[in-house]
């Protein structure tokens, strides 16, 4: 069992500053014991369903949008990807409201319910776009085959420049909001995609071209939010 | 029966969070591409499995691991274990203070990190398309390394209070200076495992230790200086993973060399 070796260090660090920074016992460790079981037994599904489920269906795909060669389609479904596996992200929904409070308490918006909800969902459509922007930029990448690093880098000095101008409140949740983009369900799919793309279109590399889009999801949101701030 | 329910409460929950991505998957399998999909029970059984095992994984997570994490979190950042009062304020430098919060980051942070299920998706197919040339276990322990390092230092500057995007462009320029030297093959990998290292495990204990930290230390404001640490353990891989690259290269290269010597 993997499952049991990738749960290990989790419970060795919380045995050990349980036991011995607090010197106190472990409250209710059957019910430690039994939720890491299920964690166990969920990480064993996750990763079987992976390789036969997920990891297929994503080169699956990429390999007949890559074969009937519509470069318009495969940008749809591209921003269809990253925008409809974002808008509806849990650590999303948690950090725009928490951005909201931030902005009423900074006195940036009006500190009623309607304006924080308002501008907690600006927030996560403009992260959504975003995201689905960065699919669609990574996917035109792979087919154009430009070297990654000059995209990032260029993403990069738009995050330092953006930083000069943006109000301070809004730089720390614009700096999370590119790691909270990438859910569980879309690192998967949107791997095997650019894996699958890579290899299915000639002089391509899966390795030197395959990955990134990930990279690109992440940080594209840095970028918008950091807007969206200056703009409200 | 309890338990029953709740997790079947997680189970809605993940499925809700599935149906668009199905959604637009089977949208454009039909309508776009017009075929049929390749062994189409496996993929459904596939679906089936991913939706069931994050099902168990979070409901795990949320009865036995967040509460105790949390909870040491809280405890550790709390003034009385801290040592700050009014009278001590002063003494918020001395950084020794705060050496089992900066040993309880690294340690969370590297164990969230090797768990975390989006990296072991990456990991695998990275090994798969290097041809095994990339393991997964060293991916994994790297970027578990460079999220250990980066939410340390995230919490060293809660603690020091200085400000976050002279940290972060700092990270862009070695990053910067590591993509012109590494391999070219492992560029876009290092960069995504970036984007990886932070979702179901790692970030509510670490949102938890950020928040303990800037509410208790004086003079630090949670809703500007709690943020941030998720920033660092995204940075801080991207470097590890290339770092990586370049000390395996150099070690085939080494050991390339005293081959031809003998």
């Amino acid at each position: 069992m993997d499952s049991i070796r990738d749960l290990a260090p989790i419970i060795v660090v919380i045995a050990c500053f349980q036991l011995l920074v607090f010197r106190q016992p472990i409250p209710d460790l059957g019910g430690l014991l039994f939720g890491t079981l299920q964690v166990v037994i969920g990480l064993t599904l996750f990763i079987q369903g992976l390789k036969i489920g997920l990891f297929p269906i994503g080169e699956s795909m990429a390999h007949d949008f890559a074969s009937k060669g519509s470069i318009l389609w495969l940008i749809l479904f591209a921003f269809a990807l990253g925008f409809g596996t974002t808008i509806a992200e849990p650590a999303l929904i948690a950090i725009s409201d928490e951005a909201a409070r931030v902005a009423a308490a900074g006195g940036m918006i009006q500190q009623a319910p309607e304006k924080m909800k308002a501008y907690a969902d600006g927030l996560r459509l403009t992260v959504a776009i975003s995201v689905g922007l960065a699919i669609v930029i990574g996917v035109i990448r792979i087919i154009k085959g430009w070297p990654v690093q000059y995209l990032i880098m260029g993403g990069y000095a738009g995050v330092v420049i953006m930083t000069g101008f943006a109000p301070p409140e809004i730089i720390g949740i614009a700096y999370d909001s590119g790691g909270v983009t990438t859910s569980t369900i879309t690192v998967p799919l949107v791997t095997a995609l650019g894996v699958g793309l890579a290899s299915s279109i000639r002089g391509r590399n899966p390795m030197t071209d395959g990955f990134g889009l990930i990279a690109f999801a992440s940080l594209t949101p840095m970028i918008f939010v950091m807007a969206y701030g200056m703009l409200l | 029966m309890n338990w029953l329910m709740e997790f079947l409460d997680t189970l809605q929950a993940t499925v809700v969070d599935v149906l668009p991505i199905a959604a637009i998957l089977l949208g454009f399998q039909l309508f776009v591409l017009r075929k049929n999909i390749r062994n189409l029970k496996q993929v459904l059984i596939g679906f089936g499995l991913v939706l069931l095992g994050l099902a168990f994984f979070l409901e795990g997570l949320e009865q036995a691991l967040f509460p105790l994490g949390k909870l040491m979190a809280e405890q550790l950042t709390a003034p009385e274990f801290l040592g700050i009062s009014e009278a001590t304020a002063e003494r918020e430098s001395d950084w020794s203070h705060y050496l089992w919060v900066y040993l309880f980051a690294f340690a969370i942070g590297l164990s969230t990190t090797i768990a975390e299920p989006s990296l072991i998706a990456v990991a695998i197919k990275a090994n798969q398309v290097s041809g095994g040339a990339v393991g997964t276990w060293g991916l994994r322990i790297a970027v578990a390394l460079g999220v250990a390092i980066g939410i340390s230092l995230g919490a060293y500057r809660i603690v020091s209070g200085t400000p976050l995007h002279y940290y972060i462009i700092t990270g862009y320029i070695i990053v910067l200076i590591q993509t012109v030297f590494c391999p070219k093959s492992i560029i876009a990998l290092a960069y995504d495992s970036g984007g990886v290292t932070t979702s179901t495990v790692t970030v509510p204990l670490v949102a938890a230790l950020g928040l303990g930290l800037s509410s208790t230390i004086p003079g630090r404001n949670p809703m500007l200086d709690g943020f941030g640490l998720i920033a660092f353990a995204s940075l801080f891989p991207i470097m590890s993973v290339m770092g990586y690259a370049q000390i395996s290269e150099w070690l085939a290269k080494r050991a390339k060399k005293t081959r031809v010597r003998d």
